[in-house]
């Protein structure tokens, strides 16, 4: 059989797509962080938990009120999002005009908190959250066998990452946001609500933290501990995408997703660093990020 | 100010000499310190909850009747052998912890042990694997309660591979107690007449294992090995469900599986697992009663193997503590060697010059969902291997102390 640098072809292309899948959860969660770092500039550590308390969310929902899956996609990130527009009415909001160091030990705080009280009550061996029956199974491709669910995340990722690029960088809507994130003062005197766009688009962000959470919850374990892990990883792909681009970070999330993919090929025992490797050799040459722009 | 400390406590140790057997236990309090992973993978299998069966040997031991004054402080190891190690150092130099227990993570395990060794003071491991704590890493100071690698390898391995399993991959988590599991494992399979096809090094605390099943299934073994634990297993198993590995015709074996990953994982996903373990709460009355007691103080949470261990170790110690008249590490081990061990939860044993305790080991079988009657009522016994079947007989270790 043909063989790509020394392993078969059909395992390579396996790799090549669960590289993709896992690239998918990377993007929806660094688009979160970026739309919040680029638009409001705040460096928001809560990310994780807040991924975290999508899952718990859905967890809740199908175990405490039967609501299943498909409602939960929309409901948890509700949920989380206003928890986020909660905290930054009354926490953010103070600290826009000082350092961003303020706001990166408030989220870290926060997420420190969030985690330790989900962890009190539940332990971290995770709860189970069934697959929904529609997704479950899969299809044998030849080369792999891949499961529909997993195709699921990657199309609907690439969805949502998309639509928000479209609206942020494309809509009016977007423009507002854009230009009040370079001159709130002039906005404002436009008579946009500037305070209030900030607050929903922090909460949005959140929501798409929360939403990768409830599609991160059949397949990983429900489990205090998921955010903190991931949560890392996600800010390596910002930084390397560039922290203020929204398209950067989606390209970098997925194409990171393949990179940690193929060493866990041909070097395993790597492919936790490896991101990290890349993040310095980039920062390096192009402190700015892949696509970023110099501040 | 040291000096004032030294004056307390001679003062207490002479309060408390009117009963005599306290005029030299150290500072007058015995006092023992629980160190593990209270906040990442191995938390549930040990964890707070190891504190909590520790303060029950304690109360069992009837410590305040005798005069005996016992502490119980604890910290989290955080999976990292430098953090565990340097815990250890803090709390024997400073804090004057006289006795080390739990410490899973094999890592960890092997740098406490060291440590507690240079200090002359005791370690009660129940919560590592790794074989080699009492074999080429063995020391008058450590003993290893309560199950190790080779004891799962022959256990389960050898369990897996009479009903067929002649092919296995393993999937190992690449640390200490990994490469032992997986090296014990592969051991008892190519002595069976087995072959192992091959092996991949997955990161500790891995989310996604997506990559590593792939290889394994590639691999065409009938057996895929699972040499990890805790939230690395449950992942490996959960995922493997959703790449239809077990539809496939593969087969997993889970090399070290605690009650609270079964728990983690429902009884759909984790049905049919069969694992080597030497305690379960529903095996008897007295465990069953203890169990109880124990889910009572810990939020309805039934005990791991790892908590009766403790509990067991403790109150091992505390007799030994008590019939040596002192709390010196060195000495207190040797007693434990020489007393045979009897406790409710583990009957008799005994432990060996190595460092290793013995009792039986037990071959368990997950439940299907239909067969689970009550709360916690996750395995049924397939087999038990008598005491001196189950460890590695004490010649083969390479351990310096066995004469």
């Amino acid at each position: 059989m043909t063989e790509i640098f020394g392993i078969p072809v059909q395992a390579f292309m396996g790799q090549l797509l669960i590289g993709l899948i896992n690239g998918s959860f990377y993007a929806l969660l660094s688009l979160g962080l970026a739309v919040i770092f680029g638009l409001l500039n705040i460096i928001n550590f809560t990310h994780g938990a807040q991924y975290m308390m999508g899952a718990f969310c859905a967890y809740l929902l199908l175990n405490k009120t039967g609501i299943g899956y498909w409602p939960a996609l929309l409901i948890a990130p509700v949920i989380v999002g206003a928890t986020g527009v909660l905290v930054e009415r009354t926490m953010l909001k103070r600290l826009y005009n000082l350092d961003h160091l303020y706001g990166l030990l408030l989220t870290f705080g926060l997420a420190l908190i969030i985690q330790g009280l989900f962890r009190n009550e539940y332990g971290t061996s995770g709860q189970p959250y069934a697959m929904p029956q529609a997704l479950s199974g899969g299809h044998n491709l030849g080369f792999m066998f891949l499961p529909n669910y997993r195709a699921w995340v990657i199309a609907a990722s690439l969805v949502v990452c998309l639509a928000t690029w479209f609206i942020i960088e494309r809509t009016k809507l977007g423009s507002y946001l854009r230009a009040a994130t370079e001159n709130p003062a002039l906005v404002q005197a436009f008579g946009i609500n500037v305070p209030r766009m900030i607050t929903l688009t922090y909460g949005f962000g959140v929501a798409l933290a929360a939403l990768a959470g409830v599609m991160a919850g059949p397949i990983y374990q429900v489990s205090p501990q998921m955010g903190a892990d991931l949560i890392i990883v996600v800010f390596a792909v910002v930084v390397i995408g560039g922290m203020g681009s929204i398209m950067g970070s989606i390209v970098t999330g997925f194409g990171l997703g393949i990179v940690e993919g193929l060493t866990k090929v041909f070097y395993p025992e790597a492919s936790n660093t490896v991101i990290f490797v890349i993040m310095a050799v980039v920062l390096l040459f192009k402190p700015a990020g892949l696509f970023g722009k110099e501040r | 100010m040291f000096a004032i400390r030294k004056l307390t406590a001679a003062a207490v140790a002479l309060a408390l000499a009117a009963t005599a057997a306290q005029a030299q236990v150290s500072d007058g309090v015995v006092k023992i310190g629980v160190l593990n992973d209270m906040s990442s993978l191995y938390a549930d299998i040990g964890g707070p909850g190891s504190v909590i069966a520790a303060r029950m040997a304690v109360e069992d031991f009837g410590a305040a009747k005798k005069g005996m004054k016992v502490e119980i402080v604890s910290a989290d190891h955080q999976n990292k052998p430098d953090v565990g190690s340097q815990i250890a150092r803090q709390w024997i130099d400073v804090d004057k912890v006289d006795v080390i227990i739990d410490v899973p993570n094999s890592g960890v395990a092997l740098a406490v042990s060291q440590v507690v060794r240079d200090k002359g003071k005791a370690f009660l491991n129940t919560g590592a694997a790794s074989s080699d704590l009492t074999g080429k890493a063995c020391s008058p100071n450590t003993i290893h309660w309560l199950y190790d690698t080779w004891m799962l390898a022959h256990g389960t391995g050898s369990a897996v591979v009479k009903t067929g399993g002649k092919s296995w991959f393993f999937i190992t988590a690449d640390y200490a107690f990994g490469h032992a599991l997986e090296r014990d494992t592969a051991e008892v399979v190519t002595h069976s007449g087995g072959k192992v096809l091959g092996a991949v090094r997955a990161p500790l605390n891995t989310q996604d294992f997506s990559s590593f099943l792939l290889q394994a299934q590639s691999s065409k073994a009938q057996v895929i090995g699972l040499a990890n634990a805790g939230g690395d297993t449950i992942n490996s198993i959960k995922q493997a469900a959703e790449f239809g590995i077990v539809k496939g015709g593969q087969s997993l074996a889970g090399l070290l599986v605690f009650l609270s990953d079964v728990h983690g994982l429902g009884l759909d996903k984790a049905q049919g697992l069969v694992f080597t373990e030497t305690w379960y709460w529903d095996m008897n009355d007295a465990s069953r009663a203890w169990a109880k007691r124990y889910a009572a103080a810990n939020g309805g949470k039934y005990p791991t193997m790892d908590h009766a261990g403790v509990y067991s170790a403790v109150l091992h110690y505390l007799k030994a503590v008590e019939a040596a008249k002192t709390d010196d590490g060195t000495k207190v081990i040797a007693k434990m060697k020489e007393m045979p061990t009897d406790d409710p939860l583990f009957g008799k044993g005994r432990v060996r010059q190595d460092g290793r305790k013995i009792h039986p080991a037990y071959l368990f079988e997950v439940k299907k969902p239909s067969e689970s009657k009550y709360p916690y009522d996750y395995y049924k016994l397939r087999a038990t291997i008598p005491a001196d079947q189950a460890f590695r007989p004490e010649k083969d270790g390479g351990c310096s102390l066995v004469k």
